[in-house]
C-alpha cells in the first residue's frame, strides 16, 4: 500500500514526512522521528505512558492514527525543555523524585503540563484527577503529586 | 498459543469532509471495505487485537466538523452532534445546568486522554452493556437521529440497543444527532457508578435515577441500569411501582428490590452476577433517597 504524506508541527518545528497510513502517532514519533521519550506501555489506551499533547489536548498517541496529525500540532516530552534548560515541571520531578523507573514519567509530565496551563494553582484533588489516566507502578503517586504541586509553585514564581 | 499484536494491520485511511460522501461510502461499499470511526478509542484497540476484522479503509468521521455541536433551546431541548466529544459534554455549562446527570455520566468515563477523543455517540453506538452515558440517556428519554442514503429516522434510545456490542443501526446507517427533550424543571437525579477504582475503570453497575416528587408523592420516576443485562435498560416495573405512590421507606425498598429483580447480570472477572444484583438494589435505593431528600 502506498505511503502518504503528512505535514504537522512537532515540538514547534514544521515537519513533513511519508508514513504508512496504518501507523499510529506513537509509532511515527518513536520509529520515524526517533523521538523515543514517549513510551509505549499497554498500547490500548489504559496506561497513559504514550500521552502527548495534540491540538492543545492530551491524547493517548497509541490510539491516534498518525494520519490525524496532518495539519495539527503535536507536543512531546522532547519539546518541553529550552536547550539544556529543563521545563519547571521536569525540574520539579527531578528535585522531588517524582519517578523511579521513569517509564510513566513522560506521560505524567504531559498530563501535568496541560493541567498547569489551565489551572496554575491546582488543588490536590485536581492534581489527582489530572493524572488519573496515567498509571505508575513504582512511586505510589505521592512523589508525583508533590512534584506537580512544587512545579505549580515554581511556575507561579516565574511569572 | 495466545498471540499479542501491538501493531495495526495494513489498511488505508481517509477523512471525508461531507456527510453525503460518507453515506455514499456506506451505501456502495462492500462488506468490510470501510469502517467508520470518530474517537477511535474503542475501535483502534479492537483492530489492533484483531477482535474485529480490519477494513480495507479506515474512515475518519472527524472531517465532519459541522456535527460537533451542543445546542440547547427552551422549547425543543438539547441537541448533541455525533462528533461531540465526551469532554465537551462533560464540560458543557448548559448540560451541567439543565442535565447534570449527563455531565456526571460523561465525566465518569475512562480518563482525560480518552474523554478528549471519545464521542458520546460512539459510546452508545459501541453498545457495551456498561456504557456510562447509556443509563443517563435512557432516563432522559433521548432520541437518536440516524441517517442513511434512504433518509433519516428517529429511534428512541430504549429501542436502540440490540445485544452486547450491537445496535439496531443498519450497516449503511450512521447516528447523526442525540436529542434530549426539556425535562420537568423539578426533576432531580444522579448517576451512580460502582467500580473498584474511582477513575479509569468500567462500571460494575451503573444506575441512573431521575424523577420528580410532589406533595410527598413520587411522580415521574425513571431508573436506568447499566452493566447488569445484555444491554442498558430501564427498570420499568420499579418505575411503575413508584408512580403516584406516597413516599415512605417501604416503597423505596420495594422499588429497589424490584429493580434488582429486573436485572439479568452476568458473572465475569469484574463481579459475580449475584453481587451485581445486590448492588442494583443498594444503588437504586441510594438514588431514590437522594431525589426525595
Amino acid at each position: 500500500m502506498e505511503k502518504k504524506r503528512i505535514r504537522f508541527t512537532i515540538n514547534g518545528r514544521e515537519c513533513e514526512l511519508e508514513i504508512k497510513p496504518w501507523q499510529t502517532l506513537l509509532e511515527v514519533l518513536r520509529d520515524d522521528l526517533k523521538l523515543t521519550g514517549t513510551k509505549e506501555g499497554c498500547g490500548e489506551g489504559e496506561c497513559g505512558s504514550c500521552t502527548v499533547i495534540m491540538g492543545g489536548r492530551t491524547v493517548n498517541s497509541c490510539l491516534v492514527p498518525a494520519m490525524e496529525a496532518d495539519n495539527n500540532e503535536v507536543l512531546t516530552i522532547e519539546g518541553l525543555s529550552l536547550g539544556n534548560k529543563l521545563h519547571p515541571i521536569q525540574e520539579a520531578f527531578v528535585e522531588h523524585s517524582g519517578m523511579q523507573c521513569g517509564f510513566c514519567t513522560p506521560g505524567m509530565i504531559m498530563s501535568a503540563k496541560v493541567l498547569l496551563d489551565e489551572k496554575p494553582d491546582p488543588s490536590h484533588e485536581e492534581i489527582r484527577e489530572a493524572i488519573s489516566g496515567n498509571l505508575c507502578r513504582c512511586t505510589g503517586y505521592t512523589k508525583i503529586f508533590e512534584s506537580i504541586s512544587a512545579a505549580s509553585q515554581a511556575m507561579k514564581g516565574r511569572k | 498459543m495466545t498471540v499479542f499484536y501491538r501493531r495495526m494491520p495494513k489498511m488505508d485511511y481517509m477523512r471525508p469532509d461531507s456527510l453525503d460522501q460518507i453515506l455514499d461510502l456506506l451505501a456502495e461499499g462492500e462488506t468490510g471495505q470501510y469502517k467508520m470511526y470518530a474517537g477511535g478509542t474503542d475501535i483502534i484497540p479492537k483492530i489492533k487485537k484483531r477482535i474485529i476484522n480490519h477494513p480495507q479503509i479506515l474512515v475518519d468521521l472527524k472531517g465532519l466538523k459541522a456535527l460537533d455541536y451542543i445546542e440547547y433551546d427552551e422549547k425543543s431541548g438539547l441537541r448533541i452532534g455525533a462528533l461531540t466529544t465526551v469532554r465537551s459534554v462533560a464540560h458543557s455549562l448548559v448540560i451541567k445546568e439543565k442535565f447534570p446527570i449527563l455531565s456526571q455520566a460523561a465525566d465518569s468515563i475512562a480518563s482525560i486522554q480518552i474523554r478528549n477523543r471519545a464521542t458520546i455517540a460512539g459510546n452508545i453506538c459501541n453498545a457495551v452493556p456498561s456504557a456510562d452515558s447509556a443509563p443517563a440517556l435512557l432516563v432522559l428519554n433521548a432520541e437518536l437521529t440516524c441517517i442513511s442514503r434512504d433518509g433519516e429516522r428517529k429511534i428512541l434510545i430504549n429501542e436502540f440497543f440490540h445485544s452486547p456490542g450491537k445496535t439496531i443501526l443498519a450497516p449503511h446507517e450512521v447516528l447523526k444527532e442525540i436529542q434530549i427533550p426539556v425535562p420537568d424543571k423539578n426533576m432531580r437525579g444522579l448517576y451512580l457508578k460502582l467500580s473498584p477504582r474511582s477513575r479509569m475503570d468500567l462500571a460494575v453497575v451503573g444506575v441512573a435515577v431521575l424523577g420528580t416528587v410532589k406533595a410527598g408523592m413520587f411522580k415521574d420516576v425513571r431508573i436506568g441500569l447499566g452493566a447488569v443485562g445484555p444491554v442498558p435498560f430501564r427498570a420499568k416495573n420499579a418505575e411503575t411501582l413508584l408512580k403516584d405512590f406516597k413516599i415512605d421507606d417501604k416503597i423505596v425498598n420495594d422499588a429497589a428490590r424490584t429493580a434488582a429483580s429486573e436485572s439479568r447480570p452476568i458473572d465475569d472477572h469484574r463481579a459475580s452476577g449475584e453481587y451485581r444484583r445486590m448492588m442494583v438494589e443498594v444503588l437504586v435505593r441510594r438514588g431514590l433517597k437522594d431525589i426525595i431528600s
